[in-house]
């Protein structure tokens, strides 16, 4: 394992020092691309001056929302959805249909009922991720096992109670593969909605970025938004990893 | 009757009691699980069921418990009927591993303590004794998939016992310990049965268990379960496993053995020896 590790680092680092010789030595153009070196510079730049700031701080304020309500949402409608037979045969086949369609092209729809401001990037980033929770609370909690179940109704748990203290708990797992989704798709949603119609966040720099032919400015955020994304990935599978190693499922 | 069982007290009456899982769907024929079950357990007594495999012992107990209905009859508890929902005071081993993965062992044991009015220190001091009682000293802070199966099971013991129930069901709670460790936890059953007077239902598939441990034994058909014989013991309260040495302890076995042989044979469709 920690030689696998060693191994994709060398990729890793391999790749990047490649695009630097290519960039350095003119095999990609200026106007394509910066060297790696001058992106993580400028990077710097840009975090240090805070010319940013505003831009950073509105994506990820909305991401942490639609993330979060995702998270919250997919999780209570799970459970709910688990306790109905009804409710769930009629909308499973929904859920499995749910990721053919592109979210994404009702934008403008979403516009139009809650108007130009942060409302319909954090709905698309909720949109995006909340089946996702969903799906996946539902499939931790047919795992639960059934001497589990009756021991909740020995101890005489409510509803409320045995998917608090026992349900829930044990379907953190699998829920957990939804979080890891739905902390994509909020990044992705948000972002992604940022560069079709807003004025403002990151995804808008970017692309603005772009029009304006200022690399400058562009790959750094480009490389922003990565590091963002593998930072709270790793936070997660931090988590992730703790709670299987105490059920010796690793 | 004897040991603490002995005021005659009734505190369990099973009349006529039958279960019948009914076939799911077209062509699928009903299993006749159990009964019809006549069974009084007196208040205090220690009373253990040994049967062929499939017969309908957690059945029984789950009737017991209040976690299954009755297809026909009627289980009452302190004079109330049992329908489907568990009684109050009732406390359950189930033959399965029933930890919670996610909790250490003390959080395990401490789980139904938690949903009781009993101050924060009471409940701690309960789970300190019930931890060292099983044998489980040093582990109270690991997790379930760190101990081995039989620990894991005495963990689910203690659970139940630190609730202190007036009815304390078994379903083969010792099935994953060796012989060793197995009839200590017999001996420890019996001073908890003794010290709180509760009564006690045990499944057992080890005939010298149930032997040692039991007031009455009830023998058990093949399924559909009925009860064929129910033997009296005749210890003292205050045994321990060291009656095993006493003969009347090996005629007590091998009466069980004789009933038990001719229903696991048909259990295993061999007939019996006459046939
Ligand atoms: N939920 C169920 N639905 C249908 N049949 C069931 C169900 N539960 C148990 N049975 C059947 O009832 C019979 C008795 O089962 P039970 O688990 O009570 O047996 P047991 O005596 O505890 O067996 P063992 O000693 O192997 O634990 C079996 O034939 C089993 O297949
Ligand atoms: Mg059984």
């Amino acid at each position: 394992m920690k030689y696998a590790s060693l191994v994709r680092l060398v990729i890793i680092v391999g790749l990047i020092g490649l695009i630097e010789v290519m960039c350095r030595t003119g095999v990609i153009t200026r106007f394509t691309m910066q060297p790696p070196t001058l992106i993580l510079r400028d990077l710097a730049d840009i975090l240090v001056s805070g010319r940013y700031n505003a831009a950073i701080a509105k994506t990820l304020t909305n991401s942490a929302i639609a993330f979060v309500s995702a998270v919250v949402v997919g999780v209570a409608a799970g459970v709910v959805i688990h306790g109905v037979k009804l409710l769930r045969e009629a909308l499973e086949p929904l859920f499995a249909t749910y990721y053919a369609i592109p979210v994404l092209a009702f934008y403008p729809l979403l516009i139009i009922l809650f108007g130009i401001g942060d409302a319909p990037q954090i709905m698309i980033g909720f949109m995006l991720g909340v089946v996702a929770v969903i799906v996946n609370t539902l499939n931790g909690i047919d795992r639960v096992p059934r001497v589990l179940m009756k021991t909740a109704r020995i101890a005489r748990l409510s509803r409320a109670a045995t998917a608090r203290r026992i349900t829930l708990p044990y379907a953190i797992p699998f829920v957990l593969t939804g979080v890891k989704l739905a902390l994509a798709y909020s990044l992705i949603g948000v972002i992604g909605s940022e560069f079709i119609m807003s004025t403002g966040g990151m995804g808008f720099e970017i692309s603005f970025a772009y029009n304006n032919f200022d690399n400058a400015t562009m790959y750094p955020l480009i490389v922003l938004v990565l590091f963002t994304a593998i930072g709270l990935n790793m936070i997660v599978r931090r988590w992730e990893r703790l709670v299987l190693g105490r059920r010796g499922m690793q | 009757m004897h040991g603490p069982g002995r005021q005659g007290e009734t505190h369990v009456r099973l009349e006529g009691v039958t279960k019948v899982f009914r076939g799911l769907g077209r062509g699928r024929p009903d299993v006749h699980a159990l009964g019809p079950i006549d069974l009084d357990l007196a208040k205090g007594e220690f009373f253990a069921v040994v049967g062929p495999s499939g017969c309908g012992k957690s059945t029984l107990l789950e009737v017991l418990a209040g976690l299954a209905t009755v297809t026909e009859g009627t289980a009452t508890f302190e004079g109330r009927p049992i329908k489907g929902e568990v009684p109050d005071g009732v406390g359950v081993v189930f033959q399965e591993d029933a930890c919670f993965p996610w909790l250490t062992v003390a959080e395990n044991i401490g789980f139904g303590l938690r949903e009781t009015s009993l101050p924060a220190g009471e409940v701690e001091a309960r789970v300190r004794r019930a931890v060292a009682t099983m044998g489980l000293d040093g582990f109270a802070g690991a997790y379930p998939s760190q101990l081995s199966g039989g620990m894991r099971q005495r963990v689910c013991i203690a659970r139940t016992l630190v609730l202190q129930p007036r009815l304390i069901l078994l379903d083969e709670p010792f099935g994953a310990l060796d012989q060793q460790t197995r009839l200590l936890m017999g001996e420890e059953l019996l001073k908890l049965w003794r010290e709180t007077g509760a009564t006690v239902f045990l499944i057992t598939h080890a005939l010298d268990e149930a032997a040692m441990l039991a007031d009455r034994i009830g023998v058990m058909s093949a399924r559909p379960g009925r009860l064929l014989e129910i033997i009296e013991t005749g210890w003292p309260a205050d045994r321990d496993s060291r009656i095993i040495e006493e003969s009347a302890f090996g005629a007590i076995t091998a009466k069980l053995w004789r009933h038990l042989r001719a229903e696991s044979l048909k259990v295993l469709g061999k007939g019996t020896d006459a046939a």
